[in-house]
């Protein structure tokens, strides 16, 4: 087992405790916290995988920008911790039926060869190819991703945007006042 | 030499199964938008192994657009979520039967 192989094991189980630990917190601000811990660990393992932009971008998008706003968004709604039960029985069962059919084909996958075996060789995506590669041959949707972030920019303004019926707690039918 | 490609695979199959339990049975709207955000990451981390395995720039380019629908779907999202907050004042999905 040489240096590579320790360092993903170690990043694996890094992003699997975390990640754990984010499933299973009360705390909605633990749980994001614990979360951000794992896309670092990601973005270490996209590191290791030999794709340096891709590190750098889930650090700054996933750890940085999305991470942030669940935290800005828990402090302004003030959500405390939850109460009752974490795992309710309801909804744990279905979970856990479909944890263990995904069980048995992993384990499956396991023992048998299905072709895509092979070890990883170490390689390195240069960020310059990379975006080469991505301007020359995924220009189309390059274009679509940013009309897409375009419209969930104007969804959010649309959602998040105060309306004037939800301001009353009566309805829109009830007298309210002018606002300037 | 790093591993062999079914311990990425397993790796990330093992994060899919996490981020849908906390989808599945966590009850707050805010942890099942987090548990969206763990199953997309790990759909990452199985494209990026596969791109290191078959050598090839595609699994990479994917990715880059998961990040970008995750962004969007985040925006859009929380959005959602403040405005039922703001009508209902609370975050259990079980609070909800009716839009608008």
């Amino acid at each position: 087992m040489n240096l590579y192989a320790v360092a993903f094991y170690l990043l694996a189980a890094v992003i699997l405790g975390a990640t754990l630990m984010a499933v299973t917190r009360r705390h909605l601000v633990h749980a994001v916290l614990y979360l951000i811990v794992s896309f670092f660990g990601s973005a270490l393992l996209f590191y290791l995988f030999g794709a340096p932009l891709l590190a750098a971008l889930e650090v700054i998008i996933y750890a940085g920008a999305v991470m942030i706003l669940f935290l800005f968004i828990v402090m302004m709604l003030r959500v405390g911790a939850d109460q009752g039960p974490l795992f309710p029985p309801r909804q744990i069962l279905p979970a856990i039926a479909m944890a263990a059919v995904y069980l048995a084909v992993a384990s499956l996958l396991a023992v048998r060869d299905t072709g895509t075996g092979g070890v990883l060789q170490t390689a390195l995506a240069d960020p310059r190819a990379f975006g080469d590669y991505l301007f020359r041959n995924a220009w189309l949707a390059v274009e679509i991703v940013s009309l897409l972030l375009l419209v969930a920019l104007v969804g959010a303004l649309v959602l998040g945007g105060r309306t004037p019926a939800a301001d009353t707690p009566e309805g829109p039918g009830a007298p309210r006042e002018v606002r300037p | 030499m790093i591993v062999p490609f079914g311990h990425v695979l397993l790796l990330a199959g093992l994060l899919f199964v996490l981020g849908m339990v906390c989808v599945v049975a966590r009850r707050n709207l805010i942890m099942i938008l987090l548990g969206v955000e763990i199953m997309l990451n790990a759909a990452a981390i199985a494209l990026v192994g596969a791109s290191l395995r078959w050598q090839a720039m595609e699994g990479q380019v994917l990715v880059l657009f998961i990040l970008a629908v995750a962004a969007a779907e985040v925006s859009v999202g929380l959005a959602l979520i403040v405005n039922a907050h703001r009508r209902s004042g609370r975050l259990d999905p079980n609070a909800f039967h009716r839009l608008g």
